[in-house]
């Protein structure tokens, strides 16, 4: 059996059984929702109405009730777009890279987090059928014969790899997380009640009963999975990248592009996992589970995260200079000074100055100030793309042109309706999904539970 | 031998090391020790038992293949061979010039072929699908009880079996 130092700290707390976990995880799917679930939800369903008005507004009357002009043509459409799939990438770092690196600090958060993860991307998704306009014909970048003539797409073209990379990450994110529902939906089968919700839950658990074999193409799935699903998710954001990297839009034209995204991106998420989690946690009573440790860890991730993405953007102002390209330096001065330089500014402050702050280990043990600090770098990252989209289109190469752009109250609507969306999905997926890899979680009971180190710390003396 | 045929009796365990250990102890006492259901994956459990090594991954590698040459092929036919176009000067003229930016969509294929062909054969192979009604013998199987599956014959002595299950460790023992 897995041994572990007892100085490391214990990843469940409390003297934990395997049943106790069961019992934990399982109350908030078998009781009822408790006051602070259904103010939050109700708030939620009330943004997920306010995204379809917009949404819907925006498709009955065209493109025109955005803030976008003949300059600006791309705006907080694509901004919402590359925020929300960056916040996807933290589920599948924790669940794809961390089991491949055996952290076990993971198997409390994964689930959660991977949900996040295809809540985010499905809220990306709905950005980028809102931006075209017309979604009924959505299927235009698919390799498709088409009555027009015998045109294909382009397949050089960034934006038809956008689309096989999200479709991939989204329809695999989701075949992960299910295989790991399946037997924690099997435990809840076990212990219902009630007619429909054995019925309800037999179905989801597709029959699952975890005899040897099974389990053992089970892990044998997980680990091939995790080892797909790692290049996958750095593939993606690099993918995101290009659409801008391979223009030739002064500000854009960046080779730095797809690292810098890879680790804008995994900073965002994890931002995002924090922000989630210490609601979650306190709301659902899983701090035995979800321990000051976690949150530790995951605040490291910010820092490094945080750290690289730092140099990256002097970085990139460096090589503006360095370049003597003079579009890409003005780009860069007239983002740090020209009009939109608040946005600069904040994106500076928010992503680079704030995480530095978790050098502190009384910071980053604080739950109260990672939330803040959590929510800032959310922030951050948002402006992050609205500073490269916005500021390197809005003065174009012909001064005519220069322009501001500034959203309507669709484009507001759409984005915090957006966010609407996504906490319906999350808080429903709370009440019904076991929001704890259980059957996962139970493996680590006897090496790195605070019971068992108090057990073997006994024994050794 | 069909279903039918075979007779199990089950010995319920409560602890993951007591269970394995007693597969050998009881092989070595001439029972048929033939599985371990269990609520979490044991380590080791697959080679106590002597189950093969799963060939999932193996399969895998060939689906990502699969995906890999389906991808390839399919650009080849649309961007250089069926209609070629010449976008911004830079003409699909022939397809080793164009691999480089063949690759992203390449490797997406891959893993999707790859990643949905390995799950759909897990599923298959292992009968986890929506609708199967699951064998419970235990309430608590998939919580924190391990149930081992021993096969007997019409004409075992059950009481010496479930003597020797419970002498091996067994809380509980079913026939």
């Amino acid at each position: 059996m897995h041994k572990e130092s007892e100085l490391r700290p214990p990843l469940i707390l409390g003297e934990k059984t395997w049943h106790d976990i069961t019992e934990d995880v399982c109350r908030p799917v078998e009781s009822k929702a408790n006051k602070w679930w259904k103010i939050a939800f109700t708030v939620a369903v009330a943004g997920l109405l306010w995204w379809i008005i917009s949404v819907s507004y925006t498709l009955g009357t065209g493109l025109g009730v955005w803030g976008l002009n003949k300059t600006v043509g791309w705006a907080w459409d694509i901004t919402n777009f590359v925020w929300w799939v960056g916040i996807g990438h933290a589920g599948t770092l924790i669940s794809a890279i961390l089991l491949l690196f055996r952290q076990k600090w993971r198997l409390s958060i994964n689930r959660s987090a991977e949900a996040m993860t295809i809540f985010a991307v499905i809220c990306a998704a709905t950005f980028i059928l809102s931006h075209m306009g017309r979604p009924w014909v959505g299927y235009w970048p698919l390799p498709l014969a088409n009555q027009f003539g015998s045109l294909w797409v382009n397949f050089n073209s960034p934006l038809v790899w956008d689309v096989f990379a999200i479709s991939t990450y989204f329809s695999v994110s989701i075949v992960f997380w299910y295989t790991g529902l399946i037997p924690d939906f099997a435990v809840i089968r076990d212990r219902a009640k009630t007619k429909w919700s054995k019925r309800i839950y037999t179905i989801l658990s597709f029959g699952w009963v975890g005899t040897a074999k099974n389990w053992q193409r089970f892990e044998e799935v997980s680990l091939v999975l995790a080892g797909l699903s790692t290049p996958l998710v750095l593939s993606v954001h690099s993918v995101v990248s290009m659409d801008f990297a391979t223009s030739i839009v002064p500000g854009w034209h960046t080779t730095i592009f797809p690292p810098y995204f890879v680790a804008g991106a995994i900073f965002s998420g994890f931002a995002m996992v924090q922000t989630l989690l210490i609601i979650v946690r306190k709301v659902l009573n899983l701090e035995d589970y979800i321990t000051i440790y976690h949150v530790d860890m995951m605040n490291r991730i910010i820092l490094i995260t945080g750290s690289i993405v730092g140099v990256a953007y002097l970085t990139e102002f460096f090589i503006a200079w360095y370049s003597g390209v003079e579009y890409e330096q003005y780009a860069f001065i007239n983002r740090a000074t020209g009009p939109y330089w608040w946005a600069y500014w904040s994106m500076m402050t928010c992503n680079v100055i704030t995480p530095q702050l978790f050098w502190s280990s009384k910071l980053r043990e604080n739950v109260f100030a990672t939330f803040i600090i959590s929510i800032f770098v959310n922030i951050g990252m948002w402006f992050e793309r609205f500073v490269i989209i916005v500021t390197s289109l809005h003065r174009d190469y012909v001064t005519s042109s220069w322009t501001m752009y500034s959203p309507t109250w669709v484009e507001a609507g759409i984005f915090i309706g957006s966010i609407g969306l996504f906490f319906t999905c999350f808080l429903l997926f709370a009440r019904v999904f076991p929001v704890i890899a259980m059957s996962e979680l139970k493996t680590i009971v006897k090496s790195s539970s605070e019971g068992a180190k108090k057990k073997s710390n006994h024994s050794n003396h | 031998m069909s279903a039918a045929e075979k007779k199990f009796v089950y010995g319920i365990f409560n602890d993951d090391e007591v269970v394995v250990n007693a597969i050998g102890t009881l092989r070595s006492q001439g029972l048929k020790v033939k599985d371990v259901i269990s609520p979490f994956p044991i380590h080791g459990l697959d080679h106590e038992l002597g189950l093969a090594r799963t060939r999932i991954s193996i399969c895998a590698f060939i689906y990502g293949m699969t995906g890999l040459s389906l991808a390839l092929l399919m650009m080849y036919y649309m961007n250089i061979f069926d209609w070629p176009m010449d976008i911004g000067g830079k003409p699909s003229f022939a397809f080793y010039k164009n691999l480089p930016a063949f690759i992203p969509v390449t490797f997406e294929s891959t893993v999707l072929c790859a990643a949905h062909g390995m799950v759909i054969t897990f599923l298959l192979r292992s009968k986890i699908l929506p609708g199967v009604e699951p064998h419970i013998i235990h309430p608590r199987m998939a919580d924190d009880h391990f149930v081992m599956a021993i096969q007997v014959k019409e004409d075992t002595d059950l009481a010496k079996v479930e003597s020797l299950v419970k002498a091996a460790g067994a809380v509980e023992f079913k026939s």
